[in-house]
């Protein structure tokens, strides 16, 4: 009998443990927000996260755009011209990458370019010690390290997505117009009727800036939360990807039935 | 100095941003042209809307020059009642004509305007009388195919 209910037990102990951090995470939220005129004061720390989760991440935005839109023009091109509209291409590529592909992949590399970064660091700091030290010294770890992390990412991830659009839809333009021979005019023309900048552009921007808050503070709760050993640190970073690609991905869901709803 | 070169990149990184979305914004979206300023409201009763959506363009000789803002059911006339949102620079004659059309063979549906001789000028919440319904496809093909059964069976 015993042995039948251990795995209830255990079952049971995993998902009071799951709720247990769900509230501790939202808890460590609101202590972010709590300490966040912290980061508009000491502007230079926030300053240098903007540089390392964003600056750092432009490389791998940029050519990762340019490689999606690139695709994304031989794949439309290939379609649409069975239909004999393939002047929509500009269409299509643009509100691919404004409404899904630009917030949400552009989030996906930035988790595991950026969010892992975050993790590994605080909870190294962890690990070492140092959260503890700064502690003692008065000094609170939430607001002197997470808070300017947590900016960081917030103010970078919109960013990065609005330079992974445009350089998805410059190379859409690079295959469909210079490649392919589409009408340079049609393809700019057909694109800028069907694309409204606040139901198509406004809301990818909406969007990514939810993304941006949930993987920042995944990514410096998990840091912050990680068991202070080596194997505790590489755990946290594989649960700060996972997470955050999920949470992504789901959001999107939610975000996309609400905001992109057929109008009639 | 490394907080100078620093400053420098993160400058860069934000001025990079701000020219993507510029770069959306203004080439890729259509930031004039679909919100007009001054609008005044017209009705227009049709027997039939077809495919017609709410935020459809209004067409004049092929310019647009309002949107559809609303379609209601008039549950005592059985008709459809159209609200258009028409830009405030421009006057259409009482005896104005719209019609619903499609752009291209499967295109979206849009109103179309045509005016007529008329000196007065429609103002704001004035019905459009003179209409014309949207061509359904399955009843020209019906009608179509009864055309040819008819005659088909004429020289019996």
């Amino acid at each position: 009998m015993a042995d039948l209910l251990e795995p209830l037990c255990r079952l049971g102990s995993q998902v009071v443990e799951r709720i247990w951090r769900l509230g501790y995470a939202s808890r460590f939220f609101v202590a972010v927000l709590l300490n966040s005129g912290a980061a508009l004061r000491r502007y230079p720390l926030t300053l240098r996260e903007i540089w390392f989760s964003g600056v750092l991440s432009l490389i791998i935005i940029l050519v990762s755009g340019l490689f999606v839109g690139l695709v994304l023009g031989m794949q439309g091109y290939e379609i649409l011209q069975r239909y004999g509209s393939a002047e929509q291409l500009g269409t299509m590529v643009a509100l691919s990458l404004l409404r899904e592909l630009g917030p949400v992949v552009a989030a996906l590399l930035f988790a595991s370019r950026a969010g892992s970064a975050i993790t590994a660091e605080i909870g190294l700091m962890k690990a070492t010690e140092q959260l503890k030290a700064m502690d003692m010294m008065a000094v609170d770890p939430v607001a002197r390290v997470v808070v300017p992390r947590f900016w960081g990412g917030v103010i970078s991830m919109p960013l990065l997505a609005a330079m992974f659009s445009s350089m998805g839809i410059f190379g859409g333009w690079l295959i469909g117009v210079v490649v392919i021979g589409v009408d340079d005019g049609s393809f700019w023309s057909q694109m800028q009727s069907a694309v409204d900048f606040r139901y198509d552009v406004w809301n990818g921007i909406l969007k990514s800036l939810v993304f941006g808050v949930a993987v920042s503070l995944i990514a410096v709760f998990e840091g912050y939360d990680s068991a202070p050993t080596a194997e505790g640190v590489s755990r946290a970073i594989t649960r700060t990807v996972v997470t955050s690609a999920l949470a992504i991905l789901a959001l999107d869901f939610v975000l996309t039935s609400f905001m992109f709803r057929g109008t009639s | 100095m490394s907080r100078t070169t620093l400053d420098l990149w993160v400058g860069f990184f934000v001025a990079l941003g701000i020219a993507a979305l510029l770069f959306l914004a203004l080439k890729v979206g259509s930031f004039t042209g679909v919100h007009m300023d001054q609008t005044y409201q017209l009705q227009a009763k049709f027997d039939n809307i077809g495919g017609l959506k709410a935020r459809g363009p209004v067409k004049s000789a092929g310019v647009v020059v309002g949107r559809v803002s609303d379609i209601r059911f008039d549950p005592e006339t059985y008709e459809a009642v159209v609200s258009l949102s028409i830009d405030a620079r421009y006057t259409f004659p009482k005896d104005t004509f719209a019609s619903i059309y499609t752009s291209g063979l499967l295109g979206d549906q849009y109103v179309g305007l045509e005016p007529g001789g008329d000196e007065r000028k429609l103002a704001a919440g004035d019905t459009i009388f003179k209409t014309q319904s949207a061509v359904v496809l399955e009843k020209l093909v019906s009608q179509f195919l009864f055309n040819k059964a008819a005659e088909g069976q004429d020289p019996k």
